[in-house]
């Protein structure tokens, strides 16, 4: 299982690389997503994996019994996707400003800031 | 005593929350001063206790580390947060005269006191999940800062900040993941003790460079500094300010950090990595700096270079060199928020920054020139000033391990320095205005005046204060590098005496 996950984290880095590597800022971001989510992926799987030990406490008992699922990954996890959720959604809001406000989505025509001739400015 | 560890955190946060609900109204802009100087109390009151009773931890909901999350303030956390809530009430005066009731509206002293609020926690916590959880708070709250005004630089600015932002950010989490695959514990102190019994000590270096390169990102380092001198010229003034003074900062102090409590088992790798990125950050920045016109872009790049000094002090790994980098976080940060709220005035007054089009400064605004020379001659490391005491600390750990060559570097990239500074002055100060303009400071209303030149001229009070007095900063910078160098006040501090 671990195997399978590694190769599927793998196979969403490489994705993730190609989209970002395209000047479009819309792809970029798009690379952006699949890359969290292979981190996220990352640390679940980091924090080792177990089936059907789902990691409750029977009552009157203090201890879990051993060898259940390890909790603290996912609640890191969860952690992880609700912030991603709240940049990203940031993120595709100034991707839309600056679509609408500079008319471009190409990253080499994207130079206000920085214009090519400012020697004298 | 715990209540003293996160009320500087907590201060920020309660005066978002008022100045929210009251940014319709001129009062909302007092509270975020009240709130900063608030502040300022709490992070004194912390650095009092700190250096009476040497590193105190507080555990959230009293659930005892390693398993809860944890705060610490040592020596250097604390002097973080107060040099942050100095800057921060510098700040806050500063953009009662120049934010828009506009701006105020769309929630700028809120977002304000939130990055505060995310970059003390930043500096205060214990537990390396945390401390990316702090990293978000600081870098949605900045991106808001960033481009609030919605002008068509601060967008294309803010496109390739938050881009290159959300790179790191990923990479800080992945490290993370793989880190407490390695050890299964998050508490840095733990780690500190974990990462001995870890088998794979090659893999253990190769999640160092991940956290390396993250928060080089942050640092901005060589090559990773893009990003800044493509938009802290873009927001307003109080903004650059507060992003120059802090958020890279925040990045050097998560390097010293970690590379002190965590990484420190294959220095021969990690600090050598280290020492070349200091030094070609150092050049680079001020290199490029030295090709800008710009009153704002030559400062963005400045802090690039001045970024490999602190680099540099954390990569020679001995006592006096961290003690330099310490003293030179501390001056940075007065320094350069400074020279941002100056060049704010310099645009109020000339009605630009960039260098060819403004003049006359000396002759019309010598109060101005004054309070320029400061920050700008300390930023060269000129006696007396602090900026002189960090270099000196510096060069002379280099030179004391025989680092010929990087020492050298540093006194060139310090000529250097004075030659953009000088650039500056001879543009914006000496030569008369193009236009004929005569910038007086009359120009700006008496209470403008006031709330305008009253935080530059306290920064610069405190620059010339490090200057003549530099004796008890360097006594505790001394102190701040033996306790990063010997971790076991820290780790003992977490978690209790162990057998």
């Amino acid at each position: 299982m671990e195997t399978l996950l590694s190769l599927t984290i793998g196979l969403l880095v490489a994705a993730a690389v190609y989209l970002m590597l395209a000047r479009n800022v819309l792809k970029f971001l798009f690379g952006m997503i699949l890359l969290s989510n292979a981190a996220n992926l990352l640390i679940f799987t980091a924090g080792r994996l177990t089936f059907g030990e789902p990691p409750l406490i029977a009552a009157g008992e203090k201890l879990p019994p051993p060898g259940v699922a390890n909790a603290l990954p996912q609640a890191l996890v969860l952690t992880a996707i609700v912030i991603g959720f709240g940049l990203f959604a940031f993120a595709l809001v100034l991707v839309f400003r600056a679509y609408t406000t500079l008319g471009t989505l190409n990253t080499d025509d994207m130079r206000v800031a920085e214009p090519q001739e400012e020697a004298d400015r | 005593m715990s209540w003293l560890v996160v009320a500087p955190i907590l201060v920020p946060f309660a005066t978002a929350i008022i100045a929210f609900l009251l940014r319709e109204r001129p009062l909302g802009r007092w509270i975020s001063v009240a709130g900063s100087a608030l502040a300022l109390l709490a992070a004194g009151l912390l650095m009092a206790q700190v250096l009476g009773q040497g590193v105190i931890a507080a555990q959230m909901g009293n659930w005892a580390a390693p398993f809860g999350i944890t705060f610490v303030a040592d020596n250097l956390s604390a002097v973080m947060v107060v040099i942050t809530a100095i800057a921060g009430l510098a700040v806050a005066i500063y953009a009662t005269a120049e934010i828009t009731p506009r701006m105020e509206y769309l929630g700028y002293h809120t977002l304000f006191q939130v990055l505060l609020a995310g970059v003390t926690g930043a500096f205060l916590t214990g537990d390396i999940f945390n401390l990316y959880v702090w990293f978000e708070v600081m870098l949605i709250a900045s991106f808001g800062l960033l481009i609030l005004g919605g002008r068509p630089e601060q967008i294309d600015g803010g496109i390739k900040y938050v881009t290159l932002n959300l790179i790191s950010t990923v990479l800080f989490l992945s490290a993370i993941g793989l880190l407490y695959g390695m050890t299964g514990t998050l508490n840095m102190a733990d780690l500190a003790v974990t990462v001995g019994q870890v088998e794979n000590q090659g893999l253990l270096t190769v999640v160092a460079m991940m956290f390396m390169v993250a928060f080089g990102v942050k640092a901005a380092v060589f090559p990773l500094f893009f990003w800044l001198p493509a938009s802290y010229h873009t927001p307003a003034f109080s903004v650059s300010a507060v992003f120059a003074g802090l958020l890279t900062k925040v990045g050097v102090y998560a390097l010293i950090r970690v590379f002190t409590l965590i990484f420190d088992r294959d220095i021969g790798y990690t600090h050598t990595v280290l020492l070349w990125v200091a030094g070609f950050t150092m050049v680079t920045g001020v290199l490029g700096a030295a090709a800008q016109m710009d009153f704002r872009k030559i400062l963005s790049f400045h802090i690039v270079s001045q970024i490999g000094y602190m680099v540099l002090g954390l990569a020679l790994f001995t006592p006096l060199a961290l003690t330099g980098a310490v003293f030179y976080l501390v001056h940075h940060i007065v320094v350069k928020a400074n020279l941002f709220l100056i060049a704010g005035v310099v645009q109020r007054l000339t009605g630009s920054t960039g260098l060819s089009r403004i003049g006359g400064l000396y002759t019309h605004a010598p109060l101005l020139a004054l309070l320029f020379l400061v920050p700008a001659f300390s930023l060269a490391g000129f006696p007396p000033l602090s900026g002189f005491w960090a270099k000196f600390l510096l060069i002379k750990a280099a030179l004391g391990v025989e680092g010929w060559f990087i020492a050298f570097l540093a006194l060139a990239v310090g000529l250097l320095t004075i030659y953009s500074m000088t650039k500056i002055w001879a543009e914006a100060f000496w030569k008369p205005h193009p236009d004929g303009i005569e910038p007086r400071i009359a120009m700006l209303g008496r209470a403008e005046r006031w709330r305008l030149l009253t935080p530059i001229a306290g920064l610069a009070a405190l620059t010339v204060t490090i200057g003549l007095f530099p004796e008890p900063f360097v006594q505790f910078a001394e102190a701040t590098a033996a306790q990063l160098l010997d971790p076991s006040s820290y780790v003992t501090a977490v978690l209790g005496e162990r057998p």
